[in-house]
């Protein structure tokens, strides 16, 4: 127990000690939600869908989610590079509380970017229409987190280097993400599109998340809840197996 | 308390150890020498649970790594050829995370800390984060950290690398103090043949993953007929420099180096 919490607290540590690097993860989401959240304002109230701010925020913030969670599990990469991995795999702690560790470290640094997103976006005016449902807003945030901390693991237990991390970056987080419904409504898609969004498990997230937050559903609640309860479970089986089976 | 018998890894076409057979005895030094990539760390990550080997046999303590992982890693204590710190941390919390990983007691813990980086020189450092500390004080940290908890087996891959006289000197020391002290049997590997004869009971030495000598550093000498082990180990592995090509590690310190100033 103690094992996974001290690695628990690494990662925080790690992460509110790089205070350029929460700045520079900030930049991003504040670019899609304040250009493209007010830029594309004008055409969507146009196509008679409402508050395009409102629409994308749940998105961007979801998104912010990913991208942390996603890069704390594909930290392993960095650790078997210089070499800190080693100091815990030949510790006489089973490596599923180091995975454990890790990732809910990797999630709770994934929300709390995602909270500061929140912020954020409600400076710039966005505004839940309930906010008795923060919790389930925060609930859907931690599954965000924990599946895609879990897909993080599983990559990262396999990557030996750079060229490697681009390739997942490309192939794999920009697709998820655009993939997601986040930047754009899933209802009345062509069929491709719609079976792609379909299978990308952030869709049942964002979805999710916009159910909480305003009320709006596309699967419904429940339905993103149980798919994302299932595959967190099933990502985090697969993700501690990768886990074990590192050799350096 | 380390058996190694027909020890073979391969990688794909390459064999990093071939055939290799040794044993070292309870409180015992054993130094393994060997060229650039002639199979040491490799070696040394099979009996520490860090590679599975292709085939043969291993016992640490009667125990097979690859089937008991979690008794064999209670067993010892490792010192890596390369850095294993966390950059972001301190020198203190490095240690923090060692003892706990290594069930030290918090008292115990903060106690052999205190002992520990004041004998290697940087408890003045110790609230500093580990990326600002120079190479040779990394190494030193490293060191320390690595005695934090009291394993029966202690692996040292080339600990000394990179460390002044001084910090060798105190190593050794420690490594003998502890050897004799508490009967901890100890696996090392360097490049710095005075040092295994200073150090080693045993030597053991490796070329080309094959085991092409080993017995007391006076042994060697004698089967070599030269007088010091320096020679000896050149008679045995001859003089061609070996090239080891630089592994994606490598390459990828150099990437984080150009993006970073080499912070880390």
């Amino acid at each position: 127990m103690s094992a996974i919490y001290i690695l628990w607290l690494r990662e925080l540590k790690r992460y509110t000690r790089s205070r350029a690097q929460i700045v520079a993860s900030l930049g991003q989401p504040m670019l899609y939600l304040l250009v493209l959240g007010f830029g594309l304002g004008p055409v969507f109230a146009r196509a008679g869908n409402g508050n395009y701010f409102q629409f994308v925020a749940p998105g961007v913030i979801s998104m912010s989610v990913l991208f942390s969670s996603i890069f704390s599990g594909l930290g392993l990469l960095w650790d078997r590079q210089f070499g800190f991995l080693k100091e815990t795999l030949v510790a006489p702690v089973p490596r599923i509380q180091i995975m454990i560790g890790r990732t809910l470290g990797g999630c709770t640094v994934a929300i709390i970017q995602g909270l500061l997103v929140t912020a954020i976006s409600v400076i710039a005016g966005f505004r839940p229409s309930n906010y008795l449902a923060i919790p389930i807003a925060l609930c859907f945030m931690l599954l965000i987190a924990l599946v895609f901390a879990a897909v993080g693991v599983a990559i990262g237990s396999g990557l030996q280097d750079m060229q490697g991390f681009q390739l997942i970056m490309n192939f794999l987080v920009m697709p998820i993400f655009f993939l997601s419904g986040a930047m754009f409504p899933l209802a009345d898609q062509k069929l491709p599109l719609r079976i792609a969004t379909g299978i990308d498990p952030l869709s049942y997230g964002i979805d999710g998340l916009r159910s909480a937050l305003l009320g709006t559903s596309f699967y419904g609640q429940f339905t993103d809840f149980v798919v994302l309860i299932a595959l967190a479970a099933i990502l985090m089986v697969f993700g501690a197996w990768r886990f074990s089976k590192i050799e350096i | 308390m380390i058996r190694v018998q027909n020890l073979v890894k391969t990688f794909g076409t390459f064999t990093a150890v071939n055939d290799v057979s040794f044993e070292v005895a309870e409180g015992e030094i054993f130094a393994f020498l060997g060229p650039n990539g002639a199979g040491k760390t490799t070696t040394i990550k099979m009996l520490t649970t860090l590679l599975k080997p292709t085939s043969g046999s291993i016992e640490l303590d009667g125990l097979n790594p690859e089937t008991k992982q979690n008794e064999v890693r209670r067993l010892f204590g490792i010192v890596f050829q390369d850095p294993s710190l966390d950059g972001d941390l301190t020198a203190e919390e490095n240690m923090e995370i060692h003892g706990v990983l290594y069930h030290v007691p918090h008292k115990v813990r903060r106690h052999r800390t205190e002992e520990l980086l004041k004998q290697f020189e940087l408890w003045e450092r110790r609230k500093d984060q580990v990326k600002k500390f120079s190479g040779g004080m990394k190494r030193r940290l490293e060191i320390a950290r690595g005695f934090l908890h009291t394993p029966k087996i202690l692996f040292l891959d080339e600990p000394t690398l990179g460390l002044d006289p001084q910090s060798r000197n105190q190593l050794w020391s420690h490594v003998k103090k502890v050897n004799e002290a508490e009967k901890v049997t100890v696996m090392l590997t360097t490049h710095y043949m005075d040092e295994a004869d200073r150090v080693a009971h045993r030597v053991g030495v490796i070329d080309h993953g094959k085991l092409v000598a080993q017995g007391t550093p006076q042994q060697i000498k004698d089967q070599t007929k030269t007088e010091s082990l320096e020679d000896a180990f050149l008679a045995l592995t001859g003089s061609t420099i070996r090239d080891e090509s630089a592994g994606s590690a490598d390459q990828l310190r150099q990437f984080a180096k150009m993006w970073q100033g080499g912070k880390r």
